[in-house]
C-alpha cells in the first residue's frame, strides 16, 4: 500500500493514495447518477440508495486509507473515537427519520440541514489553525465554508423553530438595515482574516468572532421571512449547506466533497428559483421580505358568505359527475388526508369521478402535499398537477377546497394590487359549484382577502377539516 | 494554482452545470423527496469531518479537536443517516401506491 507510484505537484502518490482517490471518484459518480435517478418517479428510490452507498464508500475508504502526517494511517484509538461518533450520529438521525410524522417533513429537512451546515462550519474551525499564513486560497475556502455553514446552521434552526410554531415572525422595517450592517461586518471580518499576514494559529479570536457574526446573521436573515415564503428559504438554506460542504472539500482537495456539495448547491439554487416562479416572486423579494406588508389594495368589495349544511353538501357531492379536491396546508394540520381519501373512495363507489388538484407550493414545502396524500394511500393517478387540471375546471361539478386559501385566490388574475397578482393558481372559481372547508373566516397564510369566499357559486362549510369530512362521509353513507 | 487544484476547479464547474441540468425537469410531486435526498447528500461534509478529526486528534490541541471533531462527525452523520433514511421512507410510500394500482388493474 505504501509503494510510491508517482509524484504530482510534489506530492507522492502511493498505491493507497491512488485507491483512496479512485474511491472518491466512484463516490462522486454514484452521487451524480443517484441524483439523476432521484429525479424520476420510477427510479427515485434506487437513486437515493445509490447516493447513500456512494457516501458509505467515501467514509469507509477514508477511515481505512487516509494517512495523517508522515505516511501513517489514522491511529487505532482515534478510529474508536471516530466510530463511536459515527454510530451515535447515525442512531440519532435514523431514529428521528423513522418516527417523524409526514406533516413535519419541512421541519425535519430544516433540522437535518442545520446539522450538515454546523458540521461544515466546525470543519472550517478545526482546519483554520493548520493553514499557513499567505496561503490565500486555502484560507479563503476555509473562511467561506465557515461563514456559509454557520449561516445555514442558525438559519435552518430558526426555520425549524418557525415551522414548528415555536418562534413567530419578526418583521420590522428597520431589520433590513440591521441585517445589511451585520452582513457587511461578517464579510469585512472574513476579508480581514483572508488578507491578514499573521499566522492563522495566532488568529483564533478572529475566526471565533467570524463564526459568531455568521451565526447571528443566519438568525436575523430568516427571522423576518414570513410563513408563506418558508419553502423558498428551506430550499435556499439547503443550497447553502451544499456550497459549504464543497468549500470544505477544497480544504482537502477532495473531489467527492466538492462534487457532492456543489451538485446540491446548484440543484438547490435551481429549485429555489423554480419555487419563486411558482409564487411569482423574485428571490431578492423573498429575502428582503416585503410580503404581507401593506397588502390588499382592493379589499373593499365584500359580498355575503353563504354556508352549506352537511346534508346539502352530501347530496351535491353524491349527485355530481366530476369532483375535484383542492387540498392545502389546513388539510395537513387537521391530519385529514386519510379521511379525505375515505371520502373519495366512497364517492367513486357511487360513480363520481374524483381527482385531487395539487398546487406546486401547497403545504409548507414544494411537493409536500404529494407526500401527505401518498401516506394516506391516495393513488398517484388521482393527483393532477395544476397546469393539467386548470383547462378542465369549467367541466368540474364541485370543487372542494380543503384548508387551502392563497393557491385558489382569483385575485392572482384580476387584482393587480394584490401581492399574489400573477401567481399561478388553481382555477377553483371556474367550477360549477365550490365548497370551501375552513376553520373560520381568517385570512390565508399570506394574509390576503380571498374573493372566492364571496363568489355566488361558493358555499362555506366551517369547522375542523377532519371533523367536517368525517361527518360528511357518514352523511353520504346514509344516502 | 497547482494542477490538482485546477482539476478540482473544473470538477466544480462541471458539477454545477450537471446539477442545473438534472433538476430543471423534475415533476413537482418529487420535490419534497428530492430536497430531502439532496439534503442528505450535502452531508458529504462527513468526509471532511473525518479528515479534520483524524488530524486534530493527533494535532497540537487534541482537546479542541476531540470536542469539535466528534461534534462535527455526530452532526454530519445525523444529516447523512437521517436524510437518506427519511427519503427512502417517503419514496417507499410512493412505491406502495404504485403496487396498489397494479393489484387493482
Amino acid at each position: 500500500m505504501n509503494k510510491v507510484l508517482g509524484i504530482i505537484d510534489g506530492k507522492e502518490f502511493t498505491t493507497g493514495d491512488t485507491l483512496l482517490e479512485l474511491s472518491y471518484l466512484i463516490a462522486a459518480l454514484l452521487f451524480v447518477s443517484g441524483l439523476k435517478l432521484l429525479s424520476h418517479p420510477e427510479s427515485a428510490r434506487r437513486g437515493n440508495l445509490w447516493a447513500a452507498s456512494g457516501m458509505g464508500l467515501a467514509m469507509i475508504t477514508t477511515l481505512l486509507l487516509h494517512k495523517t502526517g508522515e505516511g501513517a494511517g489514522i491511529p487505532l484509538t482515534n478510529i474508536w473515537i471516530i466510530m463511536t461518533a459515527i454510530g451515535l450520529g447515525a442512531a440519532i438521525g435514523w431514529m428521528i427519520a423513522k418516527k417523524v410524522k409526514m406533516t413535519a417533513m419541512p421541519q425535519l429537512v430544516s433540522f437535518y440541514n442545520a446539522t450538515g451546515g454546523a458540521a461544515s462550519a466546525l470543519v472550517g474551525l478545526l482546519e483554520y489553525p493548520n493553514a499557513v499564513a499567505g496561503d490565500t486560497g486555502s484560507i479563503l475556502v476555509t473562511v467561506l465554508g465557515l461563514i456559509i455553514g454557520s449561516v445555514a446552521f442558525s438559519g435552518s434552526m430558526i426555520a425549524y423553530a418557525k415551522l414548528d410554531g415555536k418562534v413567530g415572525d419578526l418583521m420590522k422595517p428597520y431589520m433590513t438595515y440591521i441585517n445589511l450592517v451585520i452582513l457587511i461586518f461578517t464579510i469585512g471580518m472574513g476579508i480581514y482574516i483572508v488578507a491578514s499576514p499573521n499566522q492563522p494559529s495566532e488568529m483564533t479570536w478572529a475566526i471565533y468572532t467570524l463564526m459568531a457574526l455568521s451565526l447571528i446573521y443566519g438568525v436575523m436573515f430568516v427571522m423576518p421571512i414570513g410563513g408563506a415564503d418558508m419553502p423558498v428559504v428551506i430550499s435556499l438554506l439547503n443550497a447553502f449547506t451544499g456550497i459549504a460542504a464543497a468549500m470544505a472539500g477544497f480544504i482537502y482537495n477532495n473531489q467527492a466533497m466538492i462534487l457532492g456539495g456543489i451538485l446540491v448547491g446548484a440543484a438547490g439554487m435551481i429549485l429555489t428559483v423554480l419555487m419563486c416562479k411558482a409564487m411569482n416572486r423574485s428571490l431578492l423579494n423573498v429575502i428582503i421580505g416585503s410580503f404581507g406588508v401593506g397588502a390588499s389594495a382592493a379589499g373593499g368589495e365584500h359580498g355575503t358568505i353563504k354556508e352549506i349544511t352537511l346534508s346539502d353538501a352530501a347530496v351535491l357531492l353524491s349527485y355530481s359527475q366530476k369532483v375535484v379536491v383542492i387540498p392545502g396546508y389546513g388539510l395537513a394540520v387537521a391530519q385529514a388526508q386519510h379521511i379525505a381519501h375515505e371520502m373519495d373512495e366512497l364517492l367513486e363507489s357511487k360513480g363520481v369521478e374524483v381527482k385531487y388538484a395539487i398546487h406546486p407550493v401547497a403545504g409548507r414545502m414544494p411537493g409536500h402535499m404529494n407526500v401527505l396524500l401518498a401516506e394516506a394511500d391516495v393513488p398517484y393517478e388521482k393527483l393532477v398537477e395544476m397546469d393539467d387540471i386548470n383547462p378542465d375546471m369549467p367541466n368540474v361539478d364541485v370543487a372542494v377546497v380543503i384548508g387551502a386559501n392563497d393557491v385558489v385566490n382569483p385575485a392572482a388574475y384580476d387584482d393587480p394590487g394584490s401581492p399574489i397578482y400573477g401567481m399561478p393558481v388553481i382555477n377553483a372559481h371556474l367550477a360549477k359549484n365550490i365548497i370551501i372547508m375552513k376553520r373560520g373566516m381568517g385570512k390565508g397564510y399570506a394574509g390576503i382577502e380571498n374573493a372566492l369566499f364571496f363568489n355566488e357559486k361558493t358555499r362555506m362549510l366551517f369547522g375542523d377539516a377532519k371533523n367536517s369530512i368525517q361527518k360528511l362521509v357518514s352523511e353520504i353513507k346514509t344516502m | 494554482m497547482t494542477s490538482i487544484q485546477l482539476i478540482l476547479v473544473v470538477i466544480f464547474i462541471v458539477a454545477a452545470v450537471v446539477g442545473y441540468l438534472l433538476i430543471n425537469n423534475v415533476p413537482s410531486r418529487l420535490h419534497t423527496p428530492l430536497m430531502s435526498g439532496m439534503n442528505a447528500l450535502s452531508g458529504v461534509t462527513i468526509v471532511g469531518a473525518l479528515l479534520a478529526t483524524a488530524g486534530a486528534l493527533s494535532g497540537s490541541n487534541p482537546v479542541v479537536g476531540y470536542i469539535f471533531g466528534t461534534l462535527a462527525i455526530i452532526l454530519a452523520m445525523i444529516n447523512v443517516a437521517g436524510g437518506f433514511a427519511v427519503t427512502d421512507r417517503m419514496l417507499g410510500m410512493f412505491g406502495r401506491n404504485n403496487q396498489n394500482r397494479d393489484k387493482d388493474d
